[in-house]
């Protein structure tokens, strides 16, 4: 190939400055505008969305969406696997909140020249951080603050109560086969389940895999000898004979000590594994059964 | 002269699936003592070792004997029913059935089955799958038999093979219309678990199971007929529809029996079929048994790579199964050409 002529070196130093001159213009000069009209693929940014005041500017929501219940009104556009592109286009969104795996979805809003918000599951400071995105893109940044702040207190106040307590070895189960020991899905080492079970005052039994779940087998479970057993079920409460039964499945594990010192947990309500402004009524209810003492 | 050699091969087979039986349970992600598990000093709820073992060791591994011995007969008896070596267990939609049945359970039943006052609890998920299981093979069994015929086994086959597509779109159909937790759990139940967690469910399935072995037990002097055609096996005096009726049936049965306690594992039932067949030849009154014990022995051996090869974490038996299986047979088949 032919050496590049030296006199066009000078002409494309300024050509970059110039592009480069543009580019810083746009992202001072050019705030996106704020959003009137949103989807939300994500029922977790959903909630979120209505905790920092721009429900009124959701349109629709996707087919998993319950909370809160201003939501059932809403038109629903799919989920996760099955967004339904027709309808969100003819929503005519000014912004999407998807998933971050929803790629395809992404480039086909972006051609219809659509601003999408990518969401991704992940621990407390993701949340925190999707509250403060979703309040600067809506025009709520205050009340996102606001938001923000207020959980970010309620979890150090949990953290500030159980200061001090002996912190017991906890297994945090959040998926089982009912009536009986199978299918067992637990919280391990990452994501915000771990840390809620760590503002509340227990030490993850599974802190070492660094997964955000796992499936231990029945001896992995005898083997780590968990203190507390807690089974999040995003249910309505069970019947009374139902929580005792399911609770009475894990007698078969006579030598765990949580169920030995019978510290088998069974906690029920939808707020419990959603990763919204409800996670630190989450931390509450791990810390009322991990230390009761505390909140005497 | 085959007595003798019967005796030889259910006497080698037996010894290397008690040897897995005795063995397997002393191994894991754990160590324990075994002076500790026999000792009746202490409590048992004080005694880990001893839970570990009798908790979760010895279900795990005796359901992986009962599903790896029945898998691997029902393979053989597939095999030989439809006169094709790519026959499994699961080809004629008895899986597919067994699957619909537990994915209904895990995707639509929330918290708790009830028939009546009763309730069924850890029972429903097995017992659906049962239910798809047997009304899988009756469909299937309607659709190949004609009043006064004997069975096509052209029919069966295509019949099951639809079937299983027809099933397995249903369950995708489920899965997606199910939410993340319930999709997920739905497709860890289609990669098989052997962490019964106690004997009773390995109990209840052993009526159908023995039922299926006892079964079997009549069928090799026919099989072995029935696999060279039905013309060569009718001259020779086999009763063709009933041989053939028998062996649908039980193989079923057994298939069925396996997958409600453990889920559809794969590759057992056509791996070790053909793997006994390379070692002891192909008369099924030695194949039989043979496949029984060696199914037994495989699938405990496949169950303690899959619960210690990556400890603190599992990898599902399905997976270990295919993984070991495969190569391994590739290998036996080259060697042998």
């Amino acid at each position: 190939m032919a050496a590049r002529p030296a006199k066009l070196e000078p002409m494309r130093r300024v050509l970059g400055v110039l592009c480069g001159y543009v580019v810083f213009v746009q992202m001072v000069a050019a705030q996106p505008p704020t959003a009137t009209r949103i989807i939300s693929l994500v029922p977790s940014v959903t909630e979120i969305l209505f905790a920092v005041g721009a429900g009124r500017q959701v349109v629709a929501v996707s087919s998993y969406d319950d909370f809160p219940p201003e939501t059932k009104s809403l038109p629903r556009v799919g989920a996760l696997l099955d967004p339904d592109v027709e309808r969100i286009l003819a929503l005519r969104p000014d912004l999407v909140m998807v998933y971050g795996s929803q790629s395809q979805l992404e480039g086909q809003l972006a051609r219809a020249g659509i601003r999408a918000y990518s969401y991704r599951h992940a621990g407390v400071d993701n949340v925190l951080m999707t509250i403060r995105d979703v309040g600067r893109l809506t025009g709520h940044a205050s009340e996102s603050e606001r938001v923000a702040r207020d959980l970010q207190a309620q979890l150090d106040a949990v953290r500030a109560r159980v200061r001090g307590y002996p912190r017991p070895r906890t297994m945090l189960v959040i998926g089982r086969d009912a009536g009986a020991l199978r299918g067992v899905y637990t919280s391990a080492g990452v994501g915000f389940l771990h840390e809620l079970l760590d503002a509340a005052g227990g030490d993850d039994v599974f802190a070492d895999i660094k997964r955000e779940g796992m499936q231990p087998s029945n001896e992995m479970m005898i083997v780590r000898a968990p203190q507390v057993i807690i089974e999040l079920h995003s249910a309505e409460p069970a019947a009374a004979d139902v929580v005792q039964r399911e609770r009475a499945v894990w007698n078969a594990l006579a030598s765990v000590p949580a169920v030995r010192n019978n510290r088998v947990h069974l906690l029920y309500g939808s707020y419990l594994m959603a990763a919204g402004p409800r996670l630190g009524r989450t931390a509450e209810a791990l810390a009322g059964v991990l230390h009761p003492e505390a909140f005497r | 002269m085959i007595r003798k050699r019967l005796v030889a091969i259910v006497v080698g087979y037996g010894a290397v699936a008690a040897a897995a039986c005795v063995l397997a349970p002393l191994v894991g992600s754990t160590h324990i003592s075994l002076a500790r598990v026999f000792d009746r000093s202490i409590p048992f709820a004080d005694n880990v070792d001893a839970q570990i073992f009798f908790v979760a060791r010895m279900p795990r591994v005796l359901a992986a004997a009962v599903v790896g011995g029945t898998l691997a007969a029902a393979g053989v008896v597939m095999q030989a029913l439809l006169r094709n070596p790519l026959a499994t267990p699961f080809t004629l939609g008895v899986s597919a059935g067994a699957a619909l049945g537990a994915i209904l359970v895990i995707t639509f039943v929330q918290a708790d089955l009830r028939v009546g006052l009763y309730s069924i609890g850890g029972g429903a998920i097995p017992l659906a799958s049962l239910g798809g299981a047997l009304i899988a093979s009756l469909i299937v069994y309607a659709l190949a038999t004609r009043p006064g015929r004997t069975m096509s086994t052209t029919v069966l086959l295509l019949a099951g093979v639809t079937l299983n597509a027809f099933f397995s779109a249903l369950i995708l159909f489920v899965q997606y219309s199910a939410d993340f937790t319930q999709t997920y759990r739905t497709v860890r139940w289609l990669m098989g678990d052997l962490d019964v967690g106690s004997f009773a469910p390995i109990i209840a399935s052993s009526p159908l199971v023995l039922a299926a072995l006892g079964m079997f037990s009549v069928l090799p002097r026919s099989l072995n007929l029935l696999s060279v055609g039905t013309d060569v096996a009718a001259t020779r005096g086999v009763d063709v529809g009933r041989t053939q009726r028998l062996a649908f049936f039980s193989a079923s049965l057994a298939t069925s029996a396996a997958v409600a306690l453990a889920g559809p594992i794969g590759f057992v039932g056509i791996v070790v079929p053909h793997l006994v067949r390379l070692m002891v030849g192909v008369d099924h009154r030695v194949v039989l048994p043979a496949s029984v014990l060696f199914g037994a022995a495989f699938l405990i051996g496949c169950d303690l790579v899959a619960r210690t090869v990556l400890a603190p974490v599992e990898v599902p038996v399905g997976v270990v199964t295919a993984v070991l299986g495969g190569p391994f047979f590739l290998w036996l088949l080259v060697r042998r050409s």
